[in-house]
């Protein structure tokens, strides 16, 4: 199965109730596949006219209790920004799936990782974030689909899973099982018709002095729950590592090819690959830093997430960057090559 | 002491904020009526624009969610859609709906969506202070049409319900207005058959456009304001069934 495909049936397996899209290259097999098992399992698929409709549509479904997702490529999830924001202030549950291709403007279908800033900044306007999973294999990306409905759930917040073009694309053996969900609140301030309750009212504008300013301060608080509780790394080979490669995503995935080979040439080379890209795994970053070696962050971008590294850092360990923007993808020989590079001029 | 008349009890006990000689009042009273009238308020969720509407949650005792600007049939389409069993309203200005909203609004009656609409038109841009909306007629003063609105350059007063009579998906499309008693109850009337229409699950988008007062952005008396749509918006704005399926 590719990536677009698994992903969209481990949503099914998950509880999804309604899928909302529009198609944009490359993850149209997405709402192909919704527009097809969708009606088959009795529930919604709905072609939206644009991406401001499709993030809207999942606002309604949500508001009413539902599990609802949208998928898209990076310029739709610029064009759905203002829903998440929506999505933000009102507090509802929402999956976004954001197939990442080369930007700025229409740029091209090949993969990139040019949207982190967007993703892990919040996106819209005002002070929010969404939970951000960043998987780096088709199997991953499907495991990551139960978990952020549940995480939405939970935190009444947007989950927005940062995949991209090769992994959409990309055919790997898939094992999709359903997975035991975790307790999950109540949904007590759903939309269901007020009968023997009084109304619920689903809002993001708060006028009364002060209101808002509570609100914000309640959303901050929520995020510190899920900085302590959700934040997710993989660490590969860091312990006794000289050179310590951050990269997320399909690039982990090369990259760690590189620390295999780095290995067998007798470089001391480890890898921390995010998870969840925010939260951010500040603290393990932090922590590895605390031995003397060299960080080396590895993006398909010009250097978005190697902020997030050096503030991890904070000056601690030099952090070098390498990274390859607008559909370009950094090969195995490449990363070796600059890690061949760092660990040389350092030993000398 | 005989009771001739109540609040009906989809409409709250509150001060309003809206301004004297406001239609929006009227019309909440008559969707608050027609609710209850029908007995489905506990199955009815309604969604308030971006507008002076924003706050129709605040006087209308029903399930309510506040969306952004235009976005309101896409919402209702994500409600209805998974939720067959419920009556979902928008409630929408001129602004939200025939400006920012148009593409939602036209795809939403595009695809038959069984939801209703309440079209309030009153020529203006109300909570920003009184800006020229696509319904703002030829010569009328808005804060961004100092000179009158010219039809060169700022277009003609866009007819949004003649456009949307004319979609297969759109099963329901009336213009009523509030100036005068006999017209507050054939709104009230066209409410109650765009919900019962919507109740009886006809495969389409009902839509009721309400002529109605801004007196505070037209600068006249709410008296004046009335006169004013009965003799010069309802030229450009007929009365009238536009499309009825049933």
């Amino acid at each position: 199965m590719c990536g677009n495909e698994a992903l969209s049936e481990a949503a099914i397996i998950a509880g999804l109730d309604a899928y909302f899209g529009y198609p944009i290259t490359p993850q149209n097999e997405i709402t192909a596949y919704m527009s097809r098992r969708m009606p088959e399992q009795g529930k919604v698929f709905v072609q939206s006219e644009s991406e401001l409709a499709a993030i809207n549509m999942v606002f309604g479904a949500s508001a009413t209790g539902k599990r609802s997702m949208t998928t898209s490529s990076s310029p739709g999830i610029s064009l759905m920004q203002e829903g998440i924001s929506y999505l933000a202030g009102a507090e509802l549950p929402a999956v976004v799936v954001n197939v990442m291709r080369g930007g700025p403007g229409l740029g091209n279908i090949s993969p990139s990782q040019g949207d982190y800033f967007q993703a892990t900044r919040g996106g819209g306007h005002g002070d929010y974030k969404t939970i951000v999973i960043a998987p780096s294999s088709v199997q991953e990306l499907a495991d990551s689909m139960s978990r952020a409905f549940d995480l939405a759930d939970i935190y009444r917040m947007t989950v927005l899973i940062l995949a991209d073009g090769i992994l959409g694309q990309m055919m790997e053996p898939v094992v999709l099982d359903k997975k035991p969900k975790p307790p999950l609140p109540a949904k007590d301030w759903a939309l269901t018709g007020a009968k023997q309750r009084p109304q619920n009212i689903v809002r993001s504008l708060w006028l009364k002095d002060g209101a808002l300013e509570k609100l914000n301060y309640k959303l901050q608080e929520k995020y510190r729950q899920v900085q302590k509780n959700e934040t997710r790394c993989e660490q590969y080979m860091v312990d006794d590592a000289d050179i310590v490669i951050v990269a997320y995503g399909i690039v982990a995935r090369i990259a760690i090819s590189a620390v295999n080979k780095a290995r067998q040439e007798g470089i001391k080379a480890g890898l921390i690959r995010p998870i969840t890209l925010w939260p951010f795994p500040t603290e393990q970053i932090d922590k590895a830093s605390e031995e003397l070696r060299i960080f080396l962050v590895v993006e398909m971008s010009c250097g978005q997430m190697v902020d997030d590294v050096k503030l991890a850092i904070a000056g601690k360990s030099p952090v070098v960057f390498h990274g390859r923007p607008g559909g370009g993808v950094p090969s195995v020989d490449e990363i070796l090559e600059k890690i061949r590079q760092l660990t040389v001029r350092n030993s000398v | 002491m005989k009771t001739v008349f109540k609040r009906t009890p989809s409409l709250k006990d509150t001060q309003t904020h809206y301004c004297p000689g406001c239609g929006h009042g009227l019309a909440h009273r008559l969707l608050a009526e027609a609710i209850d009238e029908l007995g489905i308020h506990d199955r009815t969720i309604g969604i308030a624009p971006v507008g002076c509407a924003v706050l129709a949650y605040d006087y209308l005792d029903v399930d309510m969610i506040e969306v952004a600007h235009g976005r309101a049939p896409a919402v209702a389409t994500g409600m209805k859609r998974t939720n067959p069993d419920k009556i979902i309203f928008s409630y929408q200005g001129d602004g939200d709906l025939a400006a920012i909203g148009t593409a939602e609004i036209i795809h939403a009656a595009h695809r038959a969506e069984q939801i209703t609409v309440i079209f309030i038109n009153n020529a203006v841009f109300g909570m920003t202070g009184g800006q020229m909306a696509p319904t703002t007629l030829l010569g009328q003063v808005t804060t961004t049409t100092p000179q009158g609105r010219q039809s060169n350059g700022q277009g003609f007063p866009l007819q949004i319900s003649e456009l949307l009579a004319i979609l297969p998906g759109a099963i329901y499309v009336e213009r009523c207005s509030v100036y005068n008693p006999a017209q507050i109850s054939n709104t009230k009337k066209a409410i109650k058959h765009a919900f019962e229409l919507q109740m009886n699950g006809a495969k389409g988008l009902s839509l009721v456009e309400v002529l109605s007062p801004c007196p505070t952005y037209w600068h006249m008396s709410p008296a004046r304001s009335m006169e004013w749509i009965e003799k010069e918006m309802t030229k450009v704005f007929p009365l009238g069934k536009l499309k009825d399926i049933a």
